[in-house]
């Protein structure tokens, strides 16, 4: 096999599988769809069948009703032909009726498989996807793909039955001339599959340039301010009409190919016309046929045109979804980067977190790594601080504690056992954390507070707010605890969202808690009284805090000196200051210049 | 950043109603005509030919019995010339509907491809000149939904719907004429059946719009769950949220697909019904035409009746399919709404006339205009018939400022601000004191409602806003990088930049050391939003981008937030050196970042409670003090 052949052949392959898998998810609206092709040919079978009719209601109504002066025969097929419209009418409503049924149900399971599974993804495959994709992977594919369905299961078999009929009742009215019939479908045939072949290759590139412009808008959209301030807009606007023109370029490429079909179609349908009236009327002459038989003849020829026509439509949408839906498998068959383990332990039983010989790296094998060699012995109960530059890799050593990422090499260890051998829920249930980019969900105060403990009373949910010093803003909204959150908080002030967050955290009752930078945008004044207040609310649990202010972790048992992705140091605060010449810096720094500057309570904002 | 509570979610409902459908449609006609008026005569000619081909092949069915078949019909030797010759005629005008029909295929693919990339283009270009408002009080996915979804129903309505009712509109009107020129009688017995085409699908169609207002609604339910869940999916993990989110999310997927298939159902039996209907007319037509042939006294021949039973279907089909599409033409005439809203939008409007000039220093001491790149700038004036050069420094002054986003609902209260050239200004205060929205200002993203701000002496309302904001560098909290390399994202503060020019930058920003460290460095591709880098390290970036712009005035919006101290230390000693001698303002809520300002201001809902230097302010016992104070009472 040559190489392009094996790469037509690899993606011919690859096709099969992608409807495969979509395929899969048809599940209990199996029945309607196969169901609603069959419908649609009995519709088209009667649709085809009243042409015929109408041949012999001419032949012998109307022409023999001329010479005799008789309506019997006129009526009889009139009635014939309208029992026939009237079953065609009840087979076409119940397609019509079961393809709604079924794509649309076929789309909701879609949706739902897709949400289902991105649920058991982990943080790494989160990160791969963007959120802007998978919510338009999740919507506007789904909805493409319902569309092609539907049109699949009700139009895509009308037009090739349509054809064969067709080609049957000509078939039955007069051989020879149904020979032309399959000259001209065979032909036209040829002039489709080119099309297809040359358009889908051209399709597949329009959606890439399509998906570009579209990340220049959304770009765009989101950094407005950045555009304005450095008065880009005319760079903006012509890079964006640069990239409209080239999807204006391969859109056109395609549509030149495209308006080859509807003059292609007519020519057949215009030369079966002429060779069709030159036949039938030697054979009229000849008194080999009738001249009803002649305009059901015609009658054919146009419903060969319309099925040829309707198939194209049904291809153009097909095609149309063929991205889509690879798009949708792409979410479907992403394997979870975190698994499940085989027997999992399904107790924490300590606080304790050890990390051995840890290293990790985001895309495995890049050579790019995040951590390396980490060794950390942490008791049960101890209070942790983390310190260390932009991207010296505290947020990475923490995420692998609660398994948000696997470690490349080495074990990360919580009570004794290595965080691959918990059930993921029982270990996250017990690892408490708050992460750098929180967010809220829209419903109330106190919803929002559940996601930590669905059963938590009301009181609970207020003391774990006490603790995180939110208490005070809570009960001077409108509502207090029933106040209502905006989708991602948007109604509260960043410090606001931090402490609701860490009481959401808190509520948990953890054995580990870990808050990555979780009070950046708290005051000083108020992030000391959240600590306090921690170290009696959660006494026994271990506690692991990333800050930037060494006012935060100064109080810890022993403070983690991060530093280009390795553990410089770990040690008590004194002993680092007397040691370790980074954090020394560090503090100096801060000491010198004045640690930060906001006022004493935020809350009064509210 | 500027929040504007409340403003949001009044624009989020669901709008879907159109008040007048044909005024839109014919707005969406005349866009499409401004710049294709010939091309679109020209596809109106083909339109209009090819159906007028395609109607001879109808027409000829009757010449072809009556004047061919009949005559012949039991004759001895049939003379087949008459009929051949008519065949090629026949022929000929087939020809010319094919050639025809492939030139309107081009021409309208043209003209519907091209007006997209109009409508794209022009869509894009007017929306960066809206005003920042606009992106403050609409949520961006709604913006967004103008490209990804009305933009492309807008596609099929005008690459099929609007060629099909032109279509339509030639077919019939020709085919009614022959139709009336054959028999008057019968073409009022095909028009009849029509119009009770037109009631019943209004009547269905009418059923199903209840629907697909419900169906639309439930489906931006569906949306709306999904890009807050998708959106908030780690913490979703980490409070091992899953199984209550897929509940949620049921429920509503549910109900969207009940909507959904109640709205496609309705939808799917509109055209049987119609094309049914049809039959019935063929019926009802042969049945009239033979009372009429028997009668023998309307002057019609079997041939005509054999011809009009063809007319009268494609008489009647275009209209039904067009009945048919009227769902979905409706819906791509809600989308062109909301294109059009949005072009409609004002732009950010500009009338200042001063501009900002290079200048350099004459023999005889005056400053001169010129294109070199001299690091020195002034303010050109025009004064009637000459120009004024006033040297630009960084003077910048509010006077009695007052500012409000909302109506009713003021921000700033009487802002006085003297910041002389050169010298580093930094608001602190808390969030919502109103430290953002000062800067907001100055750049003129917002306009004052009362008092003045000058900038050189000038008042920044006549000065253009394109060169204001050429003077002024920003630094925002919240980074926002763009899909292209890291140099790409530096250079986007000023787009000669050298690549040493950039790497120079980058070094100053403390920036340099990390992207050295990427897999490609300077060239490493950044993609989402430069998803893979810690917020720090986007700061850096952003830094860097400010830094390669060399302007006048900076303005630093917790630009160092998410940097660690040291590093910040050291981003401050770089900036320091190139912002010698020109303006800076800062906004932070470190101290160690506004300590050595020349002028600290502290706000407080909205007002300046308190001004002075660092020392000044600590003498002063007030609110800086406790501040302070406040920041190491605990240790």
């Amino acid at each position: 096999m040559t190489k392009s052949a094996l790469l037509i052949y690899n993606s011919a392959e690859r096709q099969r599988d992608m409807i495969k898998t979509l395929l899969g998810q048809v599940k209990q609206y199996k029945k309607s769809a196969i169901l609603t092709p069959v419908f649609a040919v009995l519709e088209v079978l009667m649709e085809t069948l009243i042409p015929y009719m109408a041949a012999l209601l001419i032949d012998e109504g109307i022409e023999v009703g001329l010479a005799y002066g008789s309506m019997d025969a006129i009526i009889k097929y009139g009635v014939i032909m309208l029992g026939m419209a009237f079953l065609s009418l009840t087979f076409a409503i119940t397609a019509g009726r079961l393809a709604a049924s079924a794509s649309t149900g076929f789309a909701a399971n879609l949706r739902s498989a897709m949400f289902r599974k991105i649920q058991t993804y982990s943080f790494a495959n989160i990160d791969r996807f963007s959120t802007g994709g998978l919510i338009t992977r999740l919507t506007t594919d789904v909805t493409n793909i319902q569309q092609a369905f539907q049109m699949s299961t009700r139009m895509a078999v009308r037009a090739p039955v349509t054809l064969i009929f067709s080609l049957i009742m000509c078939f039955v009215i007069n051989r020879r001339i149904s020979l032309i019939f399959l000259g001209a479908i065979v032909f036209l045939g040829m002039i489709l599959v080119f099309v297809v072949k040359k358009v889908s290759k051209i399709f597949a590139e329009v959606f890439i340039k399509y998906d570009e412009l579209n990340t220049g808008v959304q770009e765009n959209i989101s950094a407005i301010r950045v555009v304005k301030a450095y008065v880009r807009e005319p760079f903006e606007t012509e890079k964006f009409q640069k990239a409209s023109g080239l999807l204006y370029k391969v859109s056109m490429k395609a549509e030149k190919i495209m308006a080859l079909i509807p003059p292609g179609m007519m020519l057949v349908v215009y030369a079966l016309t002429i060779l069709v009236s030159w036949f039938a009327a030697r054979f009229i002459m000849g008194g080999e046929m009738t001249t009803g038989e002649l305009t059901s003849l015609f009658s054919y020829i146009m419903s060969v045109m319309m099925s040829l026509m309707m198939l194209l439509g049904v291809f153009a949408m097909l095609v149309m979804s063929l991205a889509s839906g690879k798009r949708i498998v792409e979410v479907l068959q992403e394997e979870p980067a975190v698994k499940e383990p085989e027997n999992p332990v399904i107790e924490v039983k300590s606080g304790d977190i050890v990390f051995e010989n840890v290293s990790f790296s985001y895309r495995a094998g890049d050579g790019g790594r995040t951590l390396s060699d980490i060794d950390l012995q942490i008791k049960s109960g101890e209070t942790i601080g983390i310190i260390g530059g932009t991207g010296s890799g505290k947020s990475s050593l923490v995420n692998l504690i609660s398994r948000l990422y696997d470690v490349d090499e080495g074990c990360v260890k919580v009570g004794g056992v290595d965080v691959r051998g918990y059930e993921l829920s029982v270990l996250r249930d017990s690892v408490s954390v708050v992460l750098q980019k929180n967010v809220l969900f829209s419903g109330t105060v106190l919803e929002n507070l559940r996601w930590g403990r669905e059963d938590a009373t009301e009181e609970e949910c207020r003391r774990a707010c006490l603790a995180a010093a939110a208490d005070e803003f809570i009960c001077k909204m409108p509502d207090g605890y029933n106040s209502r959150i905006e989708q991602g908080g948007s109604n509260v002030s960043g410090g606001q969202r931090q402490r609701l967050c860490i009481a959401r955290a808190l509520l948990k009752s953890p054995k580990i808690l870990v808050l990555d930078d979780s009070t950046s945008a708290v005051d000083t004044a108020t992030d000391a009284k959240i600590r306090r207040a921690m170290r009696e609310y959660i006494p026994g649990t271990t506690k692991l805090i990333i800050a930037q202010r060494i006012s935060s972790v100064k109080d810890a048992d022993r403070i983690i000196v991060m530093d280009d992705g390795r553990v410089n140091a770990f040690d008590t605060h004194e002993n680092l200051l007397k040691t370790n010449e980074i954090y020394r810096e560090i503090y100096e720094t801060q000491m010198s210049m004045g640690g930060d500057f906001d006022q004493p309570a935020a809350g009064r904002e509210a | 950043m500027a929040r504007i509570p409340g403003s949001r979610r009044d624009r989020m409902k669901v709008d879907e109603k159109i008040e007048h459908p044909v005024r839109m449609l014919f707005r969406v006609i005349r866009y499409v005509l401004k710049k294709y008026k010939w091309l679109y005569l020209l596809a109106l000619v083909c339109i209009a030919i090819a159906a007028v081909a395609s109607l001879a092949g109808t027409l000829f069915q009757k010449v072809l019995i009556d004047d061919y078949i009949v005559p012949n019909i039991g004759a001895e030797k049939p003379d087949f010339i008459p009929l051949l010759r008519a065949l090629s005629v026949l022929a000929c005008i087939f020809a010319v509907g094919v050639v025809v029909s492939y030139v309107q295929q081009r021409v309208l693919a043209k003209i519907s491809q091209g007006s997209l990339k109009v409508i794209r283009d022009d869509v894009f270009s007017h929306m960066e000149k809206l005003p920042l408002r606009y992106f403050d009080t609409h949520p961006h996915g709604s913006i967004m939904s103008v490209y990804t979804n009305d933009v492309d129903t807008l596609r099929q309505l005008i690459s099929s719907s609007l060629p099909e009712i032109l279509q339509t509109a030639v077919t019939v009107s020709i085919t009614l004429v022959s139709m009336i020129a054959m028999s008057g009688w019968l073409t009022l017995v095909s028009i009849g059946m029509v119009i009770v085409s037109f009631f019943v699908t209004a009547h269905v169609g009418g059923g199903a719009g209840k629907y697909y207002v419900a169906q639309q609604q439930n489906l931006a339910g569906v949306n709306g769950y999904i890009e807050e869940m998708i959106n908030g999916q780690k913490v979703v993990k980490v409070f091992n949220h899953e199984a209550e989110s897929v509940k949620g999310f049921e429920e509503k997927n549910e109900k969207l697909r009940i909507s959904a298939r109640k709205a496609n159902g309705i939808a799917n039996i509109l055209m049987p019904i119609n094309g049914n209907l049809g039959h019935l007319s063929y019926v009802l037509v042969a049945v009239v035409g033979a009372l009429l042939l028997t009668g023998g006294t309307a002057g019609l021949t079997l041939g005509t009746l054999v011809s009009f039973l063809g007319l009268n279907k494609s008489f009647s089909r275009p209209i039904r399919q067009l009945s048919a599409q009227i769902n979905s033409i409706v819906l791509a005439l809600a989308g062109a709404k909301r294109i059009f809203t949005m072009i409609d939008e004002e732009p950010e409007v500009d009338e200042g006339k001063v501009t900002l000039v290079r200048v350099e220093t004459g023999e005889d001491g005056s400053l001169i205009e010129t294109v070199e790149r001299t690091g020195r700038w002034a303010w050109k004036q025009d004064e009637g018939d000459s120009f004024r050069l006033i040297p630009m420094q960084g003077d910048v002054r509010f006077n009695g400022v007052n500012f409000e986003y909302r109506d009713n609902h003021p921000i700033l209260h009487d802002i006085d601000i003297y910041a002389y050239p050169g010298q580093k200004i930094a608001f602190v205060g808390s969030t919502g004191a109103g430290k953002t929205t000062i800067t907001n200002l100055i750049n003129r993203f917002y306009d004052i409602k009362e008092g003045e701000i000058l900038y050189d002496g000038i008042d920044i309302k006549t000065i253009k806003k394109d060169d204001l904001r050429h003077s002024l560098g920003i630094v925002l909290q919240e980074t926002n990088l763009f899909t292209g390399t890291v140099m790409d994202n530096i250079r986007y503060g000023r787009l000669d930049a050298t690549d040493e020019e950039c790497i120079r930058a980058a070094k100053l920003a403390n920036a340099d050391s990390f992207i050295c460290r990427l897999p490609d460095g300077y060239n490493t591709m950044l993609k989402n939003d430069g998803a893979n880098l810690s917020q720090g390290q986007r700061q850096l970036l952003a830094i860097s981008r400010a830094a390669v712009a060399d302007p006048p005035v900076l303005i630093l919006d917790e630009a160092t937030s998410s940097v660690d101290t040291r590093t910040e230390l050291l981003v401050q000693q770089g900036m320091n050196s190139i912002m010698q001698g020109r303006t800076t303002f800062v906004i932070a809520h470190r101290l160690s970042t506004v300590k050595d300002s020349d002028c600290i201001m502290v706000l407080e809902h909205g007002r300046i409670i308190e001004r002075g230097s660092h020392e000044e302010l600590l003498a002063k016992q007030g609110t800086y003090y406790s501040l302070y104070s406040n920041n190491f009472s605990e240790d």
